[in-house]
């Protein structure tokens, strides 16, 4: 079969029942989408599939076929091809908000946040979190995710980010500590 | 000799310069981006797949195994079986019960029988259905008042004690004198369910073998050096011949610190094979797996004066632990050793048992034995300030422990943030306006925890260093760390990098980490009982202060002036005023780089760059680098068990929570947790924060969302990520990381412990917060609307039977 993922077309032998999860990461070495549960519950084996978040162990691989897939390891790349400077803004806010802990999770993620704000560039913080619902994490709370969605759309809107509930209260912290 | 020295709270050279920020984690990117590897993103030449047939008794004895059709199967490598790896194993020296497949018996549903290595898992899953296995089921014990009441046939054969796997008694002071003198005393049932981890990766191994003898295990564990020793044991193949290494790790919160079955399996069948093997499990089997939090049903007495001062609290626990020992003896003195604290107790007993039942085996989950006694008893605390009328902010500091001091078991205290914690939350959640003032339906609760930041006591006992670590350094000017330690998400790496960079003076990106791989780095224990930080932390500091002074020393020489007045800023050396007053040219904020112009250039100061003194080092010293390693002082109680529990420092939270409850319904909605947390000193408080609402979070589900259970035949209630509910995006209340520092005076710049004791209070607060709100006190977990509702209508019938309106803590 042949799929088109991260702007390549990839001509695969598989079986018949393999998952386009089980190309990408077994065939195609792409093991950035990662496997959680294999069923559907999890979110980590998140990709876009013509530009919409798709649980990729539920879709067959040939079903893909003659679809545009873009998989966590073709942000980058496509970031810096429209001529963006480092990591796609996404990657970085995770990064620069915690939001990154085992890290899992954060392929999914990431891709269910790239997709909302493709689709909806200021997006409101309850459509943020409906957007990545369908996406578990076990380590952050989410909080820190939520932050750093809600970092870009306040970047976007030319405004500054909310403070974090550490920063802003710095309650605890004895006089004379930085 | 391992270093107890105290290294300080201070900055090493003068001000932060990492410590203290928010700063991004030395692997964020790579996970961001899908280049992090773990386990199963490895694939080696001409690699197979394992899979594991399982027992589908709860109890059963194995009458015969037949796998010859199996290996007959085009594509299958090698079946093995119990009688292939019959050596007994487990976490602790004392209880080794567990075999990687089982041997005679099995003991739960789900418990690894037989292994398949094919050239695929199509090909595995084919050959499982074709192993026949002949069991003759047994009497299944899936209540652990039942295993303690009757033990014919046992779970395990020829113990003296049954079904008991472990009894702890321990007393302090007269509790019965102090309870008959009490004015009030409270006594009731608590009863904590099941719940398991749930990371999102599910467990993961690669064996290979080498012609050369050399076993390599790739595996998604917390504690590489203990898996090590378990696969030298149950393998018979010498330590040094045995590599383990963990890959990135996808969560684990407790649930990889143990060996398991799949490490064992890879290994043997790459052995047998001469093939390299992977093993992933599916959720369903990690489900299995288990090693979740013990399901505890608690009986708790607690006295108070008048004024609400604690004058003895008596605790009898029976602990359902499932199938195997585990931690299980640990978690058994945990349950009544780590609550002492931060309440002083004039008098304590606690009686707790832990019986085998036929379910998957229990073991560490985030907060390990201690998150349910805490439960019991702040609700109960909670309890005893609604019946003195007091308010239950006010009851937890009448009761304070306060720092440099000893709990009642003996347990050495040191830093103790815990007033401010309590001063934090009340404030940020306006408590003194709202609690006990809310619409009815509305209400806020508070509870407090405190919880071990390292343990004393090696999970083998050994006088070698707990931590260790080395640096290399290189005259490129990069510093390679090498530690042990398992950076399970929580950060271990990154905040090693933090230390190095602050105590070398260096730029973060001059420190890379290599860690948890037993052929490159020195032993650390792993990642359990809150102990990275603490320990490793000391131990890096330990290492850069031998290394530090040769550098200087090194440049001292060269410009010819004293060694005070050769200062490491972001890997720019420069030398400053003679006599030195202030770190020159230290703007905070400013992100000097090696290469950049160095801050003192234009005042014409000498300067150099980190590599050039590595490099002038180098050539005075010879190859640069240095050993650290850190011990806990001797700590614990002068009896038996008295150091279980002992910690070089602990950690202390409170919470407040809001909650709504829908009368209707009987549905509970946490809507915001306030989480104060002493952690000593928040190395990176953005990671601080990361691990307070990931803590308050699991015990938010915990309360009202997540149950692991097995029905009537041990089979699990729902072993699925649909059916074991875990909060989405939307189920998450507001977390509020409020962070309360404490500086601990052995703590790495005075930090602490922050992965597992904010946990704690999440549970006892929404228990407490549901009686401000609707006047009803839960006590059996989880709290689901079925329980509300009784709680509710038998609230009601009380109060339509009692002429008089409801005594002290009754409905509003
Ligand atoms: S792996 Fe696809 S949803 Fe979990
Ligand atoms: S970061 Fe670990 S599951 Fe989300």
């Amino acid at each position: 079969m042949h799929l088109k993922v991260n702007g390549d077309v990839h001509d695969v032998d598989a079986p018949d029942h393999w998952t386009l999860l089980e190309v990408l990461r077994y065939r195609l070495g792409l093991t950035g989408s990662k496997q959680g549960c294999d069923k559907g519950d999890c979110g980590a084996c998140t990709v876009l599939v013509d530009g919409e978040p798709m649980i990729s162990c539920l879709i067959l691989a040939r079903e893909a076929e003659g679809r545009e897939i873009v998989t966590i390891e073709g942000l980058w790349p496509l970031h810096l091809a429209r001529g963006g400077e480092g990591p796609d803004p996404v990657q970085d806010a995770f990064d620069r908000y915690g939001a990154l802990q085992c890290g899992f999770c954060q392929s999914g993620m990431i891709l269910s946040a790239r997709a909302l704000l493709d689709r909806t560039p200021s997006p409101t913080d309850e459509e943020i979190a409906r957007a990545l619902s369908g996406n578990l994490c076990r380590c952050t709370g989410y909080t820190q995710i939520l932050q750093a969605v809600q970092s870009i759309v306040a970047r976007a809107r030319g405004v500054e980010p909310p403070r974090r509930s550490w920063e802003a209260a710095n309650v605890g912290r004895q006089a004379g500590e930085r | 000799m391992a270093s107890r020295d105290i290294h300080g709270i201070d900055a090493p050279w003068g001000a932060f310069r990492h410590v203290g920020r928010d700063l991004r984690k030395v692997d964020g990117l790579a996970k961001a981006t899908g280049a992090a590897m773990y386990t199963d993103d490895i694939a080696l030449p001409g690699m197979l797949h394992a899979k594991t047939l399982r027992s589908p008794h709860a109890h059963a004895r194995i009458r015969s195994i037949d796998a010859a059709d199996a290996l007959r199967l085009a594509g299958v490598h090698a079946v093995i079986t119990g009688e292939h790896l019959p050596v007994t194993y487990g976490i602790l020296p004392w209880t080794q019960d567990e075999t990687a497949l089982a041997v005679g018996k099995v003991r739960f549903v789900g418990e690894p029988v037989a292994a398949v290595a094919a050239v695929d898992e199509d090909a595995a899953n084919a050959a499982l259905k074709l192993i026949r296995v002949e069991y003759e089921p047994l009497h299944a014990y899936l209540d652990p008042f039942e295993s303690l009441a009757r033990h014919d046939p046992p779970i395990h054969e020829g113990r003296k004690d049954g079904n008991v796997s472990k009894h702890v008694h321990l007393a302090f002071g007269d509790v019965d004198a102090a309870l008959a003198e009490a004015d009030v005393v409270i006594e009731d049932d608590y009863v904590f369910h099941g719940t398991t981890h749930a990371a999102i990766e599910p467990h993961c191994a690669v064996g290979h073998y080498g012609a050369d003898g050399v076993l390599t295990v790739w595996s998604s564990t917390q504690i590489t050096h203990y898996v090590h020793r378990a696969l030298a044991r149950v393998l018979d193949v010498p330590a040094h011949r045995i590599r383990v290494i963990q890959p990135c790790l996808g969560g684990a919160f407790g649930g990889k610190s143990d060996p398991f079955s799949l490490e064992f399996v890879v290994a043997k069948l790459a052995m047998t094979t001469g093939r390299p093997v992977k093993m992933l499990y599916t959720r369903e089997e990690v489900f299995y797996t288990h090693r979740g939090r013990h399901p505890m049903h608690m009986r708790y007495r607690t006295g108070a004066t008048r004024e609400g001062r604690l004058v003895g609290v008596d605790a009898t626990i029976v602990i359902d632990g499932g199938a195997y020992s585990s931690y299980g003896l640990v978690t058994t003195y945990y349950a009544g050793q780590l609550l002492t604290g931060p309440y002083a107790f004039a008098t304590y007993r606690f009686d707790s048992t832990r019986a085998f039942t036929n379910k998957p085996p229990c073991g560490p989950k985030r907060g390990h034995g201690s998150v349910q006694p805490r439960f019991a008893f702040e609700v109960q605390l909670d309890e005893l300030a609604s019946t003195l009328e007091i308010d239950p902010i006010e009851i937890r500091r009448r009761n304070l422990l306060g720092e440099h001091t000893t709990t009642v078991n003996g347990q050495r205290i040191t830093s103790n943030g815990f007033a401010r914690c309590l001063d934090v939350v009340e404030h940020a959640s306006n408590w003194k306006t709202r609690h006990g003032q809310l619409p009815f339906g509305r209400g806020m609760g508070v509870a407090g925890s405190m919880y071990i930041s390292g343990t004393n006591y090696p999970i083998y006992p050994n006088p070698m260093p707990q931590a260790a670590v080395q640096l290399k350094i290189d005259r490129s000017g990069l510093v390679t760390v090498f530690t042990g330690a398992n950076d399970i998400g929580q950060g271990s790496n990154s905040i090693a990098q933090y230390l190095v960079a602050e105590e070398l003076g260096l730029a973060l990106d001059q420190v890379r980490v290599v860690s948890a791989d037993t052929d490159l780095c020195p032993v650390d224990l792993g990642a359990y009982s809150s102990r990275e930080t603490f320990m490793v932390g000391n131990a890096l500091i330990d290492a850069c202060r031998k290394v530090r002074p040769l550098v200087v020393r090194a440049v001292a020489d060269h410009w010819q002036v004293d060694p005070s007045r050769v200062r490491f800023v972001d890997g720019v050396v420069v030398e400053l005023d003679d006599p030195p007053l202030q770190p020159a040219g230290v703007a905070v904020g400013g992100e000097a780089r090696p290469g950049a112009s160095p801050p003192d250039a234009a005042a014409g100061r000498r300067w150099m760059t980190a590599a050039e003194a590595f490099q002038l080092a180098e050539a005075r010293f010879d190859t640069l680098g240095a050993t650290g390693a850190y011990n806990t002082p001797t700590l614990g109680g002068d009896y038996r068990g008295g150091t279980i529990g002992a910690a070089p420092a602990y950690s202390f939270t409170a919470h407040v929570v809001e909650v709504s409850v829908d009368v209707e319904t009987g549905r509970i909605t946490c809507e915001k947790v306030w989480i104060a947390h002493d952690c000593g000193r928040a190395l990176n408080p953005m990671l601080v924060a990361g691990q307070m609402e990931g803590s308050a979070y699991m015990g938010v589900a915990e309360a009202l969302m997540e149950a692991h259970g097995v029905n009537r035949f041990g089979l699990h209630a729902g072993p699925s990520l649909l059916d074991y509910r875990i909060p989405t995006t939307v189920d998450t209340p507001e977390l509020a990381a409020l962070i309360v520092e404490s500086l601990d005076p052995e703590g790495p710049y005075g930090a602490k412990e922050a992965g597992e004791g904010p946990l704690h209070p999440a549970i006892p607060a929404i228990s407490n917060a549901v009686f401000d709100a609707v006047g009803i006190r839960l006590k059996h977990l989880p709290f689901t609307p079925g329980k509300v509702l009784a709680a509710l209508r038998a609230r009601k019938d009380a109060a339509a039977g009692t002429p008089a309106p409801a005594l002290a803590g009754g409905a509003r």
